[in-house]
């Protein structure tokens, strides 16, 4: 039996298989021997995937910039090179992206970037295509996973054909959804060394200067590739009302919901082959756009003057996944149809409201103490960062103020503390990022705090892990993306050579209320930069160890509710009640229990427990309980 | 517009196996022949998020995405998530359940009512609804994480593909990974299987 049927299935094997495995054995069969990322939904799983095989080097990378960068070195040594990263990710790549642009590739060199339409997982929803505009290089869309593994393929040939970078843009509905995939076989790809060349290797003004009438000639050429590639194809039919033109997964929506209409499917989407839109313009009475995210390709068709009305954003929302269920009554609408001959199923049923289900944190989360703490102590503002503990703006904690961008907790809170309003006068700054951001962009913005002698108390939340994407690892884990033991970073020495002053950082078991309590009142009085490293793992990764669960004994709770606060999905309400307090005011009670399958002892709620209700599971019924 | 093509929904929250089981149900009806589509929206499913995974099947699937009211079967891993997707069921589609309830931290706090009888609901909408509580049939069987094998198992006589083909799809998978689980994950199986075919007959 295969063990890993991606890595090991032979040439021809048809495998059910996500974008991300799609893209992951493509680039591994296009003969790539580099490819780098830093963990980002809906990207992460490439790189995941790409570990296992053999003959191609594979890293996590600190950050995006840093994971193009090596791609782009490995391009220069002659090797296929390769990295992946989520649409933000490029905001930070970006600054080695646009002048490697103008340098152009030796070994083909492929970015996977993969939006989240839909915002399941960021914080914006931008659209990666801008970047061909931007950059003067081609977009691939595949639509299915089975169009992922042939563009990543053909981008490689496509990049050192052209001399370009090449970006194939996917979105969480290409990288999460799984399709049949036909697998190929890999062709070695050997590389022939890097070559010094000055006046293209180092982009100095002069150099740059001379490169940049290259890359606009190759606009024409990127041009004519897009006219004559085989991803973009025109599919003629014969309700020739509507002529769609169309990308990506919302592709597969217009063929659904309509299949004798004519279809401009564009899978090499930018430059925009005119005049295949040309044609379908001549066939139909008029045109409409299926694009996710932007109008970008429906601009570019306003600006052409088209001899039939051009439709998009106009009728199709300009955010958010397109589904059937958007496409056909827009359609419908356009078409003049009444909405009851627009073939929208209506729903069997409705139902009243429900309770939303807001993602939360773990059952023993080592983020749930320092929350718990947090938004118990007075007068702070709390500047946020990107990862797990940006939950802690939510219930029951409510204790964060701040979330843009990987690091920004750093800048913001220093921007807090110099920018300080009249009702700021007697507020705190507090920070709060963890180990993977605090290293992939939070180090400068701590270097600008110390350098600009400011206020800031930054919590470092040191979990080892990249919590969010599922437990990565990161200079912070001691192990690499194979698994393997390498070093691991010291952040107390880190943060000092940084220029925090030894007395003032501190590493606290999050666990320890009282103790961590007690380092936050005492940091944020003291009117320097100071840190607080917490040093409790993930629970998600392999080596955090449950241990004896907790139970409630029923008599001894007294309702007061406080362990609700500290947001363990493990503590249940089994009734509610009111009491009215000796000063005569009413107060609402709410008796626990706690889901001891689900509990993994971490002994933080019983020290919000006055009475001592939360006790560990008596030795005596272990046996009967399961950790599944 | 959905010629031939099955839509099965399966709905819950993170941790409970819902995509392990639409895998299984994809694989099976690749093993049949069919042109399959399987797709999540799980974001944040580690953090007791919504989980929903579409798998569609037929001659040849486009849209990987269950639209709204076109849901052939609702498979729901949580009470009250399965009351949630039932508008996704199409007019006669048939719903499965599983009875268990898990109460997230914005109930426990006392935002939001966590509803009282969601199966009973759904029965009161008119839906086809088979229920029990599986979560408690695998801690039974001495396995919590069982709950998605007695799920495919009391789902197996309703789908429209023989529920040899998907016994056999979801143990195959545990030969290769895990061999000394297989006769407990047909015990769990076989369980769910009967389990379900009694409640229908009541």
């Amino acid at each position: 039996m295969l063990q890993n049927k991606l890595v090991q299935a032979p040439a021809g094997t048809r495998l059910l298989l996500s974008g991300n495995e799609a893209t992951a054995r493509a680039v591994w069969e296009a003969g790539a021997r580099v490819a780098a990322a830093y963990p980002g939904t809906p990207s992460t799983e490439i790189l995941e995937n790409l570990a296992p095989f053999p003959d191609i080097y594979t890293e996590w990378s600190v950050n995006e910039k840093v994971s193009l960068e090596v791609a782009i070195g490995a391009s220069l040594a002659g090797s296929r090179s390769f990295c992946a990263m989520k649409h933000v990710g490029m905001n930070v790549a970006s600054d080695a992206l646009m002048t490697q642009t103008l340098a152009g590739v030796v070994g083909g060199l492929v970015i996977a970037i993969a939006d989240d339409v839909g915002f399941s997982s960021s914080q914006n929803e931008q659209d990666s295509r801008y970047w061909g505009r931007f950059g003067h290089l081609p977009i691939l869309e595949p639509a299915d996973s089975e169009e992922t593994h042939a563009m990543i393929k053909s981008a490689f040939d496509l990049s050192e054909t052209l001399n370009t970078p090449v970006i194939v843009r996917m979105t969480t509905r290409i990288c999460h959804v799984k399709a049949l995939v036909t697998v190929g076989s890999r062709v070695d790809r050997p590389a022939a060394g890097f070559k010094k060349d000055p006046n293209r290797w180092v982009m100095v003004p002069g150099a740059a200067k001379r490169r940049l009438p290259m890359m606009l000639a190759r606009d024409i050429e990127l041009l004519r590739e897009s006219e004559a590639s085989a991803f973009n194809r025109l599919e003629e039919g014969s309700d020739r009302r509507i002529g769609f033109i169309t990308s990506g997964p919302a592709y597969m929506h217009v063929r659904e919901c309509y299949p004798d209409m004519p279809v401009l499917k564009l899978g090499f989407s930018h430059p925009v082959p005119m005049e295949r839109v040309r044609k379908l313009a001549d066939l139909v009475e008029r045109l409409v756009v299926v694009e996710e995210t932007e109008p970008l390709v429906e601009l570019e068709l306003n600006a052409a003057k088209l001899p039939v009305p051009i439709h998009g954003k106009d009728i199709l929302p300009a955010t958010d996944e397109l589904s059937p269920a958007k496409l056909l009554p827009a359609i419908g609408a356009l078409l003049g149809e009444a909405p009851a001959e627009v073939e929208e199923p209506p729903p069997a049923v409705t139902i009243a409201p429900l309770f939303p289900r807001p993602p939360t944190m773990c059952t023993a989360c080592p983020h749930l103490g320092v929350f718990y703490t947090l938004s118990r102590v007075r007068n702070i503002h709390i500047s946020g960062d990107i990862g797990c503990y940006t939950l802690g703006a939510g219930q029951p904690w409510e204790a964060l103020d701040t979330t843009i961008s990987m690091g920004a907790s750093m800048g913001i809170a220093l921007g807090l503390d110099k920018g300080r309003g009249a009702t700021d006068a007697n507020k705190q700054i507090v920070a709060v990022i963890g180990d993977s951001t605090f290293l992939h962009m939070g180090m400068q913005g701590l270097l600008d705090i110390t350098y600009n002698r400011g206020n800031v108390t930054i919590m470092l939340l040191d979990n080892r892990a990249v919590g969010m994407t599922g437990g990565q690892e990161n200079p912070g884990s001691g192990r690499d993306l194979q698994g393997s033991e390498t070093g691991r970073v010291d952040f107390p020495k880190l943060v000092e050579a940084l220029g925090v002053r030894k007395e003032r950082i501190r590493v606290i078991d999050p666990y320890q209320l009282p103790d961590l309590f007690k380092a936050i009142r005492e940091e944020v009085k003291i009117p320097e930069p100071s840190v607080i490293i917490t040093d409790q793992p993930c629970v998600l990764i392999d080596h955090y160890k449950p241990r004896t669960a907790f139970t409630v004994i029923d008599d001894k709770c007294t309702g007061c509710g406080n362990c609700l606060d500290v947001g363990c999905p493990a503590i249940l309400v089994t009734r509610r009640g009111k009491e009215v307090k000796p000063n005569g005011k009413e107060v609402d009670l709410a008796f626990v229990k706690i889901e001891t399958a689900a509990c993994t002892g971490c002994d933080l709620c019983p020290k919000t427990c006055a009475p001592v209700a939360i006790v560990p599971v008596p030795e005596s019924s272990k046996g009967c309980m399961s950790h599944g | 517009m959905d010629e031939g093509i099955t839509n099965l929904l399966v709905v819950g929250i993170g941790g409970l196996g819902v995509m392990t089981a639409a895998e299984i149900l994809a694989e099976t009806a690749i093993s049949l022949g069919f042109d399959v589509k399987k797709t999540e929206v799980a974001g944040m499913a580690q953090r007791g998020g919504v989980v929903s995974s579409h798998v569609r099947f037929g001659k040849r699937v486009l849209s990987p995405v269950i639209t709204q009211g076109t849901a052939d079967f609702l498979i729901g891993f949580e009470a009250a998530e399965s009351l949630r997707w039932v508008p996704h069921l199409r007019p006669g589609g048939v719903a499965l359940v599983n009875d268990m309830r898990i109460v997230p931290p914005v109930v426990s706090v006392g935002l939001y009512e966590y509803p009282d009888n969601p199966v009973q609901q759904i029965r009161d909408l008119g839906v086809t609804v088979t229920a029990f509580d599986a979560g408690a049939v695998a801690q039974e069987l001495g396995n919590a994480k069982l709950v998605n094998t007695v799920m495919l198992g009391a789902v197996a006589d309703l789908l429209p593909f023989s529920a040899d083909a998907l016994k056999s799809c979801l143990l195959d998978r545990f030969r290769t990974r895990k061999p000394k689980l297989v006769a407990l994950n047909d015990t769990a199986f076989e369980t769910g299987r009967r389990i379900a075919s009694s409640k229908q007959n009541r």
